[in-house]
């Protein structure tokens, strides 16, 4: 839960998490186990086609979710069960207390149920004096530590075999061995006694089938079979966002989410419960039955042009498995009641913006999360909307709306980057990294060299440079993206190297500018839009074959973000299009649209790793090209273990959380090292500059640099 | 046939993978014998249900010294079924029971009971449970036990669909379950643990038609 009312207080709370063993070492287990799990569950299905008919099937349900309702209420109380609608969290819980005291229930044992979680039920009826018992393993466990969970399927993966076994010796008052799978009957013997006398049994629903009034129960342990099955009254308190249409629906939803939460082709138990069931206990013999649907915000989501994706999610957790943040901090801290990119998300519309505020900024952008979302959601792009609201809502930090305005004046931004050569000199000691940093900066910054701004920029230097090429084949735009015109213009220089060995005609029009990533990062939705328009109209599109950027980050944003941006711009729709579908980035544009071989380099046998960078292979799925081209140089290509984990940079996000950034940075260090390679190379001078300034730090000699040099150095 | 085998063989690789028991048999009568083996195997020198020797709370405790002898439970069986059966368990000295599922609430030996289908490719078994009596008995068993036709056997959810739904959109409550393999959790640092709440086996009696 989110208690941190300053940044300042949540990354206190985050170095706390940092500093738990335990957890750390648990995460770190289950990052690496979970793709393995996760991809032979997919293994031989069409996973893309999967996720879309999902998000097809969602989205129609959320655009019919009144209708669908109407139905599934006239059906189920047909089978006699009582439907009710509750407005927010509030009258779902009295809904249910009221149904408890009518029915004169003591007892309450409950399977497993985010939207349970969602409202606090369980203190709602605990205030009624309702003893409650939460059945399912992990929810018992935290329950009896007063904890909320960490994962939304796995709710106590926070906690050691150790802590439980001291938990259960109090609530047996005998002492219990250290022994997980005698724990685990202990806890069934311990739990089946409270199903043999409770009064009332809640659960949840992952579906709700409106033709026939059936939800649908997705369990493992078997606990929601006992709930709905042993007690006289049973209560599903189900989202409306669960109400689909028919069987069919349910199952397209089926086949995804036990692959993607535990990499499971299915789970246990799917239960399919239609109407009042008989029921032994009951006085005639036939179940009290209630579903109470619950709105809380989710009637509005879904009539929300951008944000009714996010009813498609089925609550699977994945985007909390393979989220980089997440693996460091854990559940209490990425997340108030729902966990992971979904949480941060679900917090803002579910819970407010005081508990969203710290939280979405928490987020890195690397886009693992929308890569594996079982409905398809856009979550990076999500998230950083949530942002834009907020500062929009509360005005934004200085230093954001201070970039921001620099930003829209391209020749004044130039101008400071020019000038930031002279200012550092102090500090850079005649290297190209800044040596001294004033002690407040370095102080949580200190874990890499952050570099020096270049003596001349590329762009000062593109008219000398400038390769003459007589009957071009290709014609190519470069977009150099700030940091390699300012910072790193060797990188460019080595590109237009190897292009001019094949005859590519460049341009580097003067008018570009910043992408405008790291503007929107920090929620400056006017500078964002105002620096996509410079840039798509310094490009005159039509005249090039591609427009081509060594920096993955600026290609994502340029060819996935700019037409998001620009949608509202209708003097710009065909623009902006043209623009798009001509950017390409380097290691692609080489390899498939040159076709350079090892016939074009001559290798000198380097040992190089690589590192995939998230705008690289997530944001443009571009994967196997720069590994061929690393070995077409002649080099010994080295593969590093979690190649496509983020390096930790994230943009502005390396300044907002710097102890982050420090771990991911470690990670992928010390990754890099145990492949015994020389070099590294990426297609990013924003993970080149962290994991450069990382590799400075250590003094661990590997050379670090873009793939655009190694290819330039060993051309033939 | 082929197909049908093909199915069967599925059937069997999908379910073994997750834990479940899959054996052949020729027809009803092997699978009571099969049923009765095992339950003689089963804990030849104890009672105890599985966690009972364990330390509890007294509560727990209590219910557990509920369970006096061996009991296997067949609900769903036909009348005629059920009287060959329960002949076999007397003659074996185990205890059969169809009702008051609720009276064994400490858990019972083994539950056996016909499936309606079966879904190859996740190795499912579904079983209309609207009884109460064989929703609890393939809940609280130890051992659960489904008797599956090869026949029966459909490749994927979607080919099992359209029956399925005729189970549970009868216009009447109905209680459907996907069964596939035991009771498990993970819920302790990721630890594959077996038989949480349910059963702690599931075997699968294939049946040739």
């Amino acid at each position: 839960m989110q208690t941190a009312k300053t940044l300042k207080e949540y990354r206190k709370e985050l170095r706390e998490s940092l500093d738990n063993e335990f957890l750390r070492e648990a995460m770190d287990k289950f990052a690496t186990a979970y793709p393995v799990s996760r991809a032979n569950a997919f293994r031989g299905l069409d996973e893309k086609a999967m996720i879309a008919e999902v998000a097809d099937a969602k989205d129609a349900a959320a655009r019919n979710m009144d209708g669908l309702y109407a139905q599934f209420k006239a059906e189920a109380e047909k089978r006699g069960v009582k439907v009710h609608m509750a407005k927010d969290a509030a009258e779902a819980n009295e809904i249910i207390a009221r149904i408890a005291k009518n029915s004169n229930c003591k007892k309450i044992v409950k399977s497993k149920s985010m939207t349970a979680e969602e409202t606090l039920l369980n203190h709602r009826l605990e205030d009624d004096g309702l003893e409650v018992i939460e059945t399912d393993l992990g929810e018992w466990i935290i329950q009896l530590r007063h904890e909320g969970p960490t994962h939304m399927v796995m709710p106590a993966i926070h906690l050691s075999r150790y802590q439980v076994a001291d938990l259960f010796s109090e609530v047996t008052k005998q002492k219990q061995e250290v022994d997980i799978q005698r724990l685990v009957k202990v806890a069934r013997r311990e739990l089946r006694q409270h199903f043999a006398t409770a009064d009332m049994g809640i659960s949840g629903a992952n579906f709700a089938i409106a033709e026939s009034g059936t939800i649908g129960l997705v369990t493992n342990e078997g606990n929601a079979r006992l709930v709905t099955t042993l007690p006289r009254v049973h209560v599903a308190l189900c989202g409306l966002d669960k109400l689909t249409p028919s069987l069919n629906d349910a199952l397209k939803s089926l086949r995804v989410l036990p692959r993607n939460a535990t990499g499971q082709a299915i789970t246990s138990y799917v239960t399919w419960i239609t109407g009042a069931n008989e029921c032994r206990a009951a006085a005639d013999e036939k179940k009290e039955m209630h579903i109470v649907f619950l709105d809380n915000g989710r009637r509005a989501l879904a009539q929300d042009p951008l944000f009714s994706q996010v009813m498609r999610c089925v609550r699977c957790g994945a985007c909390a498995n393979v989220c980089p943040v997440y693996r460091l901090v854990g559940g209490h801290k990425m997340g108030h009641i729902y966990i992971g990119a979904i949480g941060l998300i679900l917090t803002y519309f579910f819970h407010g913006k005081d508990k969203a505020r710290n939280l979405v900024q928490n987020c890195i952008n690397c886009e693992s999360c929308k890569s594996i979302c079982a409905g398809g959601i856009d979550l990076p792009r999500l998230i950083k909307e949530i942002r834009a609201r907020l500062s929009e809502e509360d005005g934004a930090p200085v230093e954001a709306t201070l970039l921001g305005k620099v930003l829209k004046n391209r020749k004044l931004f130039h101008t400071l980057l020019r000038f930031g050569k002279y200012a550092q000199k102090p500090v850079t000691g005649g290297t190209p990294y800044l040596r001294h940093l004033p002690q407040m900066f370095m102080k949580d910054h200190g874990f890499r060299a952050l570099p020096a701004i270049a003596d001349k920029a590329f762009r000062d230097e593109w008219e000398t440079i400038r390769p003459r090429v007589a009957n071009a084949k290709l014609r190519v735009a470069l977009f150099s993206g700030c940091v390699q015109d300012f910072v790193y213009p060797e990188q460019m220089k080595a590109a237009v190297k190897v292009l001019a060995s094949r005859g590519v005609e460049m341009d580097f029009p003067m008018d570009q500018s910043c992408c405008g990533l790291p503007v929107q990062m920090m929620a400056e939705r006017q500078a964002t839009i105002d620096v996509a328009r410079q840039n798509v109209m310094a490009f005159d599109a039509a005249k090039y074959d591609y427009i081509l950027t060594l920096c993955a980050s600026c290609a994502s944003h340029l060819k996935e973000g700019y037409p998001n941006i620009l949608a509202g711009q209708t003097d710009m729709t065909g623009k902006v299009k043209l623009f798009a579908s001509k950017v390409i980035d380097f290691s692609s544009f080489v390899h498939d649209v040159l076709g350079m071989t090892a016939d074009d380099f001559k290798g000198k046998g380097e040992k190089v790793a690589y590192h995939s960078s998230c705008h690289l292979c997530r944001g443009l799925g571009v994967v196997e090209q720069p590994r061929a081209l690393i070995a077409s140089s002649g080099s010994e290509y080295c593969p590093a273990q979690e190649e496509a984990v983020c390096c930790g940079f994230g943009g502005t996000f390396s300044m907002k959380f710097p102890e982050l950034s420090k771990e991911l940075l470690d990670k992928k260090l010390n990754n890099a090292e145990a492949t015994g390679a020389t070099r590294m190379v990426a297609d990013c001078p924003g993970c080149i500059m962290q994991i450069r300034g990382g590799a400075e730090k250590r003094g661990n000699r590997m050379k670090v640099g873009h793939i655009a040099e190694l290819l330039a150095e060993n051309l033939k | 046939m082929s197909a049908t085998n093909d199915l069967a063989r599925l059937m069997r690789e999908k379910a073994e993978a997750v834990g479940a028991t899959v054996v052949e048999l020729k027809n009803l009568k092997e699978a009571f014998a099969y049923a009765l083996d095992v339950c003689d195997k089963k804990e030849a020198c104890q009672l105890l249900v599985s966690g009972c020797e364990e330390k509890l709370s007294d509560k727990a405790e209590a219910l557990c010294e509920t369970k006096q002898e061996k009991v296997v439970a067949a609900p769903n069986l036909s009348d005629d079924e059920y009287a060959a059966f329960s002949a076999l368990c007397a003659e074996r000295g185990v205890k059969c029971i169809r009702e008051g599922l609720r009276g064994h609430l400490a858990g019972i030996d083994i539950g056996v009971a016909h499936a309606d289908m079966a879904i190859a490719e996740t190795g499912t078994c579904v079983i209309d449970s609207t009884s109460e009596e064989l929703r609890l008995s393939s809940m609280i068993s130890e051992i659960h036990m489904a008797i599956l036709p090869k026949s029966r056997i459909k490749a994927t959810a979607f080919d099992a669909e359209r029956e399925v739904n005729a189970l549970i959109n009868t216009g009447t409550p109905r209680y459907t379950a996907f069964i596939t393999g035991p009771s498990r959790t993970a819920d302790i640092e990721r630890v594959l643990a077996i038989g949480v709440h349910g059963p702690l086996e599931l075997h699968i009696l294939m049946l040739e038609d």
